[in-house]
Order: C-alpha cells, then structure tokens, then sequence
C-alpha cells in the first residue's frame, strides 16, 4: 500500500513514500518545493488533524503541515 | 534630498527560517539597544542595532523570517533587496540562523544567500538539541563545503554569542566571493548566464555574484502573469525572464523545480558528508506530547483548560498589582494637591497628567501577564500545535492556519495584528484577515472589562468554583472569537469571494521556553505598549480634561460644569441613541473618548465622574461607578448594563488607530471604512438585544 503510486494524500499514517512530482498552481508548488518537497525526498505521514485535515509530515528530519488539498497534487511512489 | 549627517554604519544582516531562533540571536547580539524604523518604499519594520565588534562599529539588522529568498510581494522582496544591496547599502557580511536539528531544509536558504557571494556566517543554533539526540554535526566541514563561516550557538542560554561576534567580524572583513556555488543542469545554467549577463548589461547590479543571484530570483520570483507585486525590475528584464520561462515550458521544462531542486542537490550532498545520526534514533518527546496534544479529544480540553488558566490567571493575578498602582496614584494625586496652589493649572497636573500616567501604568500588570502566556505558548511550541488543530475550522470560514497567528495577536493589539496579516500570501485572505481581526479582543478591552465587572460584581461573587469575574471575561474571549469567525464566513461568501491559499505550517519540536528570553520579549511588549500607547493615552488624558473642562461655566457646580463643557453636550447629543443599550450620557461620553483609543473610556470615565462627585479626587472610579444612578434614581451600573457595555466593546470598532493601520495595509479608506461601519452596526444591534431582552427576562438588573 505504501508504495503503491498515488498521491501523498492517500497514504496511511505511519506510511512512508518518496516524492515523484508536484502539482498544482505555480506560487503552491514552489513554495512546496522550497520547503523541501522535491522529487526524490522521503515523506512520512505522522498524524492527521482531529477534523481530518490538515496531515503532518515528516520531511527532512523536520514536522511540517499540509493540508489535503495540497497533498493531492504531490504525487508519490 | 539632504545628505546623512554621519557615514552609515558597515550593515550586517541576520537571516533565518521562522522558529530558527533568528530573533532571539539579534537580541542577543544587540542587547536592548534595537530600534525599530521601516524599510523604504514598503510598510515593514526594519528592526536594526548598533553593535561593536572587534572595535568596528556595525549596524545589524533583523531580517523577517524565511523559508526562501524567492517573493511575489513587496514584503517578501525585502530580503533579497536588502542582501544584493539594491536602493539599500550592500551589507558587508550576512548572518543566516540554520536550526540544527532541521539542517536538511535550513541549509536551502542559507544555499541561496551565500549564492549572492556576500559573506555569510552560518550560526547552527540550538545545537544543545541535536547534541542531546546523539547528532553530531561537522562544523569544520560545513564551512569548507559551504565558504561560510560556521558557528555552534545556544541563543537562549547565551551560548557562542561570542564566537559569533567574532565570526561576524571576520566575515564582514572579507570580499564578497564571486565564485557559482550550486551547479545547475545545463539548460537551466544558460537561461541563468542570460539573465545575468542582461543584468549587467543594463548595470542593475554590478556585481557578477549578485547579478547571479538576481538572476535565479527573477526566475523564481516573477509571475508569468505579472501577477506579482515586486518593484525595481526593469521592463527589459521582466519581458526576458519570462521569455526564458515561457520557452522553457514550451520545451517540457519546469525552471523553478530544476532550480529548487539543484539547491537541494547540493544540500543534500552537505547534510550527507556533515551530519552523523545514531543508528537507532530514538522516539522524540515531542511524539508523544503531540500524540495527546493533537488528539481530537485531549487535545481540545487541553486548549480549552489552557485558555480558561490563562484568563482566570489575567484577571486574579494582576488584581492585587493593579490595586497597589491606584492607590500609588491616589496617593502622589493628594500629595500635588497639598504642594500645589489650587487653580487651572494644579487641575491639569492633579486630573490630566498624574491620572493620565496612571491610567497608562495601571494596564501594565495585565498586559505583561498576557503577553508571558502567549510568549509561553509561542516558545513551547504549543501555538503551532493550535493551528495545526484548528486551521480545518479557521477553513471553514475561509481563513487559514496562517490566519490564527496574526488573529491570536489580535488579542493583544489590532494594530501589529493587522501588519503581520502581510505573511498571508493572497491578497484576498490578507484582506478579509484584517477586516475581521479587531473583532478578536484586543488588551485594550482588557480594562473595560475589568472596570466593568470589578464594578457590577463585588469581589468573591462566585459561578460555581470560578469567580464571576473570570467566567464573564472568558465569555467575552468567546464571543469576540465567535464574531470575528463568523464575520470572515460572511464576508467571505459576499465581498471577498476567491480561492485560499496554501497552507506551509512548520511544527517546531517541543521546547522549554528560556525564562530570560521570554521576560525580554514580555518587556519589550511592555515598553511598546508604554512607548506607543501610553504616550497616546496620556495625551489624549489631556485632551479629554481640556475637553471635560472648558469652555468654564464660572462658579456653576460640577454637574453643571461638566454638563456644558464640549464633550458633555456631545455626550447628551447621543444619550437618546444609546439609552436602549442601557448607557447615559456620560457613558457615552466615555464611549466618544475611546474612539481614540479603547482604555482611553476607562480614563475619560474617571475625569467625567471626578468632576461630577466634587472633591473627592481620589475616590476610585469603580465606587463611584457603583453609585451612579439615573435621574430617577435607578443603578446605572446594574450587572446587565455591565454586560451590554461589554458586549458593545468587544464588537464595536473604537479605534482610530486601528482604521489608520487598516488604511495604510489595504492601500485605500474603502475597506477600513467598511469596516467601521460594519462593526458599529453589529455593536450596536448586539448590545440592544443583550440589554433589551435582559430587562423583558428580568435579568441582572439588582
């Protein structure tokens, strides 16, 4: 399941993926790229939010949030 | 244009990722000494200090925090103008804050500073964390891979400040390198060497380094729309940029990821060689805390427990200080009146500047108490934690995480609130953030609550185990919460429809917050409130007791005194208007001064009812709120009117000051305007139905 192709929003908690491709609106997929989300980067899913969005990750040896809108368009394998 | 009256001081700019402790560093380095003036051309603080280092005197300066270099808005251009010395001075060495223990993403932006070839010190802070995980990082070695200068600091305890000054004064003795930095894939590299030789053709820049630098950012930075909002860029590169973008693309190529991710190559070549992890990392705190502090369940009680503390804590806490600065007051009021020949004059020192001061200082417990909470919150890491937990909700009536930050400022201030609504990237969620932001109950209410309630409710009235004080003063937080969300909701769905804009929420690991960095913070809170309100405050103290006292009504009581002076007409004027609300005429009086500023009612209260009881100058204003009555002789003050009045304060927008930041932000009157009258209206009708409806049910009325 966890490496199974999809996007990082489909991913269980506790599953880890690499980044493959970001998408979506140019000034979102840059910001995420320079936090840290390029193609080829490890990404753990932690915790999702009591509501169920946004998603925590771990990237780079650091915690960051996302929300699931955004985490549709990074793609993983 | 005149010319600077001294050489401006060699700069040296410090950097770094939001939570990096960047600010914490600048304080250390710069002791008390920072002022704070604004950048040209932009409505930012630009925080910088003297400094002395090696003999040589610097000025530093605070650069906001950062996870890039790249901008769309004016605000965020601001780095990279600053660091390439464009319409600024160059700076002659940069400080770039890394945290240890998140080197794989901090490197990026300290990547694309020394890329700029100005001389950077790397200051790996909070290396005491990563030291205590079994991490070990190689310093020596980062600054061989980097060219920078590499320093281990511990800024809340103090450490290695001095070998970061020293660094900081090797660097700023050094040359700018020209040298590339990162390699990039070829394509990419010959869109660059354009860029950068169009630069130098048009003597944007002169340096080959910079112009570089310039180079990458443009790419990253400009919109292919021109949607962005960045100034300085002349016509002939702009429409070059976007050529090499708009080819780039028609050739399958995305510049901004090649880009990007040539940096995070080159990171991840460093983080590789310099950093050594134990095999077996073992499971972090802040894992476990987060498990219940993020937990649906726990993690809503734990915030509600949290707040109704913190509230509880403000209002007994600072009960016991506030009293000892009234009666300080009272006491120097009678000792003026006894040293001083009565007269116009001595009534001016006794009622506009001695109570002035007074009702500046008496604030000071309360606002430092609640600035150490949220100080505490914010350095714990727990503020993140809110936001992570709360931003499906802050969504849901169109705001975003980022929007809490700057909506939890409001509590304390509408006016900085407003101005860190700037990080909000879209313009429509910056837009709606601020019209509904001084809904939140900012600490100026503070006073009117507490003068209220300390009025209408004598001391040790109790619901249930919490005084009636505390529950009423959280109700209040409540509403003021509950208001702003719903009007975002509203307005969202009808002036300001769009899109949101993502959400990047970085959630630091857990720390002890570091007493001495908090008390400065707290003081430094203080002292703006002392410095920027309190001045406001006192003068218009002044102005009001001008007010209060002229034109003179001769030998006239003080009733009548007051009651033909400019602002007890005013006050009369609107009486008809707000005696449904359940206010007189001097409580509208009130409500008129606070428009310069809310806790200015607390004052102008305390001169109307000064006046009006004669003699007794040092009475407290709350006894003699407690005897006011109507001219038939009912309570004025009975705990419904205490609520109403509440009530019509935390809705209604009594501040001018706040409108004049709104209007500088917004860039035009039609918002701020808007939002005075939608604030007023909403005041109002909710202080009708509180009072109205109470009085039908019989509440609160003895």
């Amino acid at each position: 399941m966890t490496s199974k192709p999809g996007s990082l929003a489909a991913l269980p908690v506790g599953g880890t993926a690499i980044v493959s491709r970001v998408r979506g609106e140019r000034a979102v997929v840059r910001r995420l790229l320079e936090i840290g989300l390029v193609p080829g980067t490890k990404v753990t899913l932690r915790r999702v939010a009591p509501m169920g969005d946004p998603i925590e990750l771990k990237v780079r040896n650091f915690t960051l949030s996302i929300r699931r809108s955004e985490a549709l368009g990074i793609d993983i394998e | 244009m005149t010319l600077p009256q001294v050489t401006p001081l060699p700069i040296v700019l410090v950097a770094g990722n939001p939570n990096s402790g960047k600010s914490t560093i600048f304080n250390a380095l710069s002791g008390s000494r920072a002022h704070v003036a604004n950048y040209p051309g932009v409505t930012i603080d630009r925080v910088s200090a003297p400094v002395t280092i090696d003999g040589r005197d610097l000025e530093l300066v605070d650069l906001p925090g950062t996870y890039s270099l790249s901008a769309r808005s004016r605000e965020e251009q601001i780095a990279v103008d600053s660091l390439l010395g464009r319409n600024l001075p160059s700076p002659a060495a940069m400080v770039v804050v890394v945290d240890a223990a998140a080197l794989g993403r901090a490197l990026f932006m300290a990547l694309e500073v020394i890329a700029t070839g100005v001389p950077v010190v790397i200051a790996v802070n909070m290396s005491d964390e990563v030291a205590r995980d079994g991490i070990v990082i190689d310093l020596a070695k980062l600054g061989a891979m980097t060219g920078a200068e590499v320093v281990r600091t511990v800024a809340t305890k103090g450490g290695g400040i001095a070998n970061l000054k020293a660094a900081i004064g090797r660097a700023a003795a050094r040359a700018p390198s020209e040298a590339p930095l990162v390699e990039r894939p070829a394509a990419v590299a010959l869109d660059l060497a354009a860029l950068e030789a169009a630069i130098l053709a048009e003597q944007v820049l002169e340096r080959p380094g910079a112009a570089r630098a310039w180079a990458t950012w443009l790419l990253l930075s400009l919109d292919d729309d021109g949607a962005d909002d960045l100034i300085g860029v002349p016509p002939a590169l702009r429409t070059l940029t976007l050529d090499i973008r708009r080819r780039a693309a028609a050739a399958g190529r995305n510049v901004d990821l090649e880009i990007i991710s040539s940096f995070y190559q080159r990171v991840d070549t460093i983080v590789e060689a310099v950093v050594t992890r134990p095999p077996e990392p073992r499971r972090h705190q802040t894992d476990r805390i987060d498990a219940v502090l993020t937990h649906g369940l726990y993690g809503g009680a734990v915030f509600a427990v949290v707040m109704l503390v913190v509230f509880q804590a403000l209002f007994t806490w600072s009960e016991p200080a506030i009293a000892l600065i009234e009666s300080g007051v009272a006491g120097v009021q009678a000792l003026a009146a006894t040293a001083l020949p009565a007269g116009p004059l001595t009534d001016l020192i006794i009622n506009g500047i001695i109570a002035g001061v007074g009702n500046v200082v008496v604030f000071v417990p309360q606002i430092g108490l609640l600035f150490l909470f949220i100080g505490l919150l914010e350095d714990s890491g727990y503020l993140a934690r809110v936001a992570f937990v709360i931003d499906r909700l802050m969504r849901s009536v169109g705001l975003n995480g980022r929007a809490f930050v700057p909506m939890l400022s409001g509590f304390s201030c509408a006016v900085p609130a407003v101005m860190a609504t700037r990080t909000i990237e879209s313009r429509t969620d910056r837009l709606l953030t601020m019209l509904v932001l001084p809904l939140m109950s900012c600490s100026a209410r503070l006073p009117v609550y507490v003068l209220v309630t300390a009025t209408v409710f004598a001391p040790g009235t109790r619901f249930g185990y919490l005084s009636a004080g505390a529950v009423l003063l959280f109700a209040m937080y409540m509403l003021s919460v509950v208001a702003a969300l719903t009007a975002a909701a509203v307005l969202r769905r009808t002036v300001l429809k769009g899109p949101g804009a993502p959400l990047v929420l970085e959630l630091p690991p857990y720390r002890l917050p570091a007493p001495r960095v908090l008390l400065f913070n707290v003081w430094q809170r203080v002292r703006a409130f002392l410095i920027g309100a309190g001045t406001v405050i006192l003068a218009l103290t002044i102005v009001l007791w001008a007010l209060l006292s002229y034109p003179r009504a001769g030998d006239a009581s003080a009733g009548d005194q007051l009651r033909q002076s400019f602002a007890g007409r005013l006050g009369h004027a609107i009486e008809p208007a707000i005696e449904p609300l359940g206010f007189d005429w001097r409580i509208g009086v009130g409500i008129i001064g606070a428009f310069a500023a809310r806790e200015v009612f607390v004052s102008t209260l305390a001169i109307v009812f000064d006046i009006e009881s004669g003699g007794a100058e040092d009475e407290p204003l709350r006894d003699a709120l407690r005897a006011a009555t109507w001219p038939d002789g009912r309570r004025l003050m009975t705990p419904l009117a205490g609520v109403s009045l509440m009530v019509f304060f935390v809705l209604a927008c009594q501040c001018m000051s706040t409108i004049a930041v709104v209007r500088r932000e917004s860039g035009t009157w039609t918002w701020p305007l808007f939002m005075l009258a939608y604030m007023t209206v909403l005041a109002y009708a909710a202080s009708l139905a509180v009072y109205q409806i109470g009085s039908r049910l019989g509440l609160g009325l003895g």
